[in-house]
């Protein structure tokens, strides 16, 4: 029983992780500004970090945190990159 | 660019970064990380701090240029030759030697780590050379 209630909720919960990824792709696409852009860009990067962290309970293994730890820290560098060149153009 | 939330901010993401550049070069070969993957985060810390502030102070104050971070990686990989070498063994065939560390427990060193320290800081000085070619502006 547990171990079923287990599986539902990790397929639910990458279910709805694609979905919003899904949609902060559409704004990549369609977005009216490059502002929107940048921030599903970002949104993008939070979505994959999700992604990783689900899947290593899957896997059951804790390797891939680090992974998460190494993103977090530089999607930030890259939105801050943009930013920075939007504002000098 | 002038954010102060950035620039407060700058001095905990800089260590963070470096210490996880760290973490990355000591695990690496075996593990996940490498002097490849932790050359590339001790990189951003100065790629993040010349963000924050003006590029040119950042610049001027790195006390190593680029390309003497290009000559330590050079001479760090022709030193981890050595080692197989005076072992005559073939060459770069990796050399491990365990070292008593008391309470600690023993560690284990050898001849890949010096390959990887010779990586990491080339890597630091041609990402940074790149970077600072990329953004300076006539």
């Amino acid at each position: 029983m547990g171990h079923q209630f287990c599986n539902i909720i990790l397929t639910f919960s990458f279910a709805m992780l694609l979905v919003a990824f899904a949609l902060a792709f559409i704004r990549i696409v369609k977005g009216p500004t490059a502002r929107d852009r940048i921030v599903a860009l970002d949104l993008v990067a939070s979505i994959t970090m999700g992604f990783i962290l689900v899947y290593s309970v899957v896997i059951n293994n804790a390797i891939y945190f680090d992974i998460v730890i190494v993103i977090s820290l530089i999607s930030f560098i890259g939105t801050v990159a943009t930013s920075t060149y939007l504002k000098q153009k | 660019m002038n954010s102060v939330i950035l620039q407060l901010a700058t001095p905990y993401v800089r260590s963070l970064l470096i210490f996880f550049a760290f973490v990355a070069l000591l695990r690496g070969h075996n593990n996940p990380g490498g002097g490849f993957i932790g050359g590339l985060l001790a990189a951003l810390a100065i790629v993040f701090s010349s963000f924050a502030f003006d590029r040119r102070p950042v610049q001027r104050k790195l006390k190593i240029k680029p390309g003497g971070y290009v000559a330590m990686g050079l001479v760090f990989l022709l030193l981890s030759f050595s080692p197989s070498l005076l072992k005559s063994q073939m060459l770069m065939e990796g050399v491990w030697v365990t070292i008593p560390m008391g309470i600690l427990g023993e560690l284990n060193v050898g001849s890949p780590l010096l390959f990887d320290i010779g990586v990491f800081m080339a890597v630091i000085g041609v990402t940074l050379m790149f970077f600072f070619t990329l953004t300076n502006r006539k």
